[in-house]
């Protein structure tokens, strides 16, 4: 099976026996390959609906179900951020009136990008504000989680104007809120993140809003 | 030759620990253990990996030739860690979003690339399975003991959490031993790894001498009592 052809003067000469090593190498490919495909094929589904269970249970603490009779994960908004992102926008109808919607918001922490949610109603008050993702130092940074400490629940009420612009800022940086021990850039970075969430709100207020 | 499902056991879970006595694997034995339930998951998700894994390459080894083995033993790992993580995906959602970040992990674990090599694929498929399930299992105390004393000397708590792995009947394990924000946030971080790990190496090795000693005082006798 591996005799060197005369055809091909440059071909290489296999060591005897070399291509059964290639075919066994192939065989278990195919097998294995076909054996994820079938996993695949059997677990996307539900994986599709944990992936929506998270979402909708994301929105749930950022926009309060007493806001919406509708299902805010399916009821979206394809829009783009001040950067030029692609950004989902998550609707909160009652009776076909938009009454807040949802977006994911980012700013920089200390390690990486700290991932949010928002929830904003349509007078502009924030609804609430959680954390996606973050790699914040542990017992350090992680306080910006809800699971850890009630600091996140703060921005709750608030609004562009209350407190003015220019005080949405960590203390250290001459705003108005606490950071907390041993950890300024993380409260620093959500901060940006929340500033930035409501700039978008602010400059997009009539499309955010609209009927359809 | 007869398999020594003893010396199997023996060797799987103390003699020849993967990370105390091998000092394989420590990848996961430090990045994932800042708490003993995180080094819990990742133990019992490598262990059915590596028993499964083993028997697997056991079954095949007639088949593989020296040439590809590492080839087929990587694609046998990864094949499995893919297919638990589907699956947890799928079933076990609340348990993948704790371990979910790891699992993928496994694939480039050495514990398991070196018992397919020194062991699976030169014995029948149940020692090997033997084999894979006492290593993975030896894997977990380690993981377990490190991260318990990073979490205890870090955050004050013992399984914290393990709830969230197990199932609501053990919220009970979850202890609080020292009082909150008093931990030693440096156990948790990296360095901690490294200490925590090194002291244990330390304790095994220890306890292995005052064995042998005590092994030494009383040659006559081979099983002893105890």
């Amino acid at each position: 099976m591996n005799t060197p052809s005369a055809n091909l003067p440059n071909a290489v000469e296999l060591k005897p026996g070399t291509l059964i090593h290639g075919v066994i190498l192939g065989c278990f490919c195919l097998g294995f390959g076909l054996l994820l495909a079938l996993t695949y094929s059997r677990t996307r589904d539900d994986i599709a609906a944990r992936g929506l269970e998270d979402k909708q249970n994301s929105l749930r603490q950022v926009i309060p179900p007493g806001l919406h009779d509708n299902d805010p994960v399916t009821d979206t908004l394809a829009m783009s951020d001040a950067a030029g992102k692609p950004l989902t926008v998550y609707r909160a109808r009652r009776e076909g009136r938009v009454t807040g919607v949802a977006y994911e918001i980012a700013g920089p922490g200390y390690s990486g990008e700290i991932r949010l949610i928002m929830g904003i109603a349509a007078d502009g008050k924030l609804l609430g504000v959680r954390v996606l993702a973050h790699k914040e130092t542990p017992g350090l940074g992680d306080k910006i989680e809800v699971k850890k400490g009630d600091w996140i629940l703060r921005f709750d009420g608030l609004s562009l104007g209350q407190p003015p612009a220019e005080l949405w800022k960590v203390k250290k940086d001459g705003g108005q809120f606490d950071q907390f021990a041993g950890a300024t850039i993380t409260p620093r970075g959500v901060l940006v993140a929340i500033r930035s969430g409501l700039d978008f709100f602010a400059a997009n207020r009539a499309a955010l809003t609209a009927e359809n | 030759m007869a398999t020594d499902y003893r010396t199997l056991v023996k060797d799987g879970l103390w003699n020849n620990n993967g990370v105390f006595a091998m000092m394989l694997g420590l990848c996961p034995a430090m990045a994932m253990t800042t708490s003993a339930t995180n080094g819990l998951g990742m133990g019992l998700a490598t262990t059915a990996v590596m028993a499964a894994a083993s028997c697997l390459v056991s079954l095949f080894r007639k088949l593989i030739t020296r040439e590809v083995r590492i080839p087929v033993f990587i694609l046998i790992s990864a094949a499995m860690v893919t297919m638990v993580d589907l699956a947890m995906n799928a079933w076990m959602h609340e348990l993948y979003k704790v371990l979910g970040l790891f699992i993928p992990l496994i694939v480039v674990n050495c514990l398991p690339m070196a018992r397919f090599e020194a062991y699976a694929s030169k014995s029948p498929p149940l020692p090997a399975f033997v084999d894979g399930l006492f290593m993975g299992l030896g894997f977990t105390i380690a993981l377990v003991a490190i991260g318990a004393i990073r979490e205890i000397t870090g955050s004050g708590t013992l399984f914290a959490d393990a709830s969230l792995l197990l199932g609501p009947a053990f919220k009970v394990i979850e202890l609080r031993l020292l009082p909150a924000d008093s931990g030693v946030l440096m156990m948790i971080l990296p360095p901690g790894a490294f200490l925590a790990t090194g002291l244990l190496v330390v304790v095994k090795r220890l306890l292995d001498r005052r064995i042998a000693a005590a092994k030494a005082k009383a040659p006559n006798v081979v099983h002893s009592p105890a």
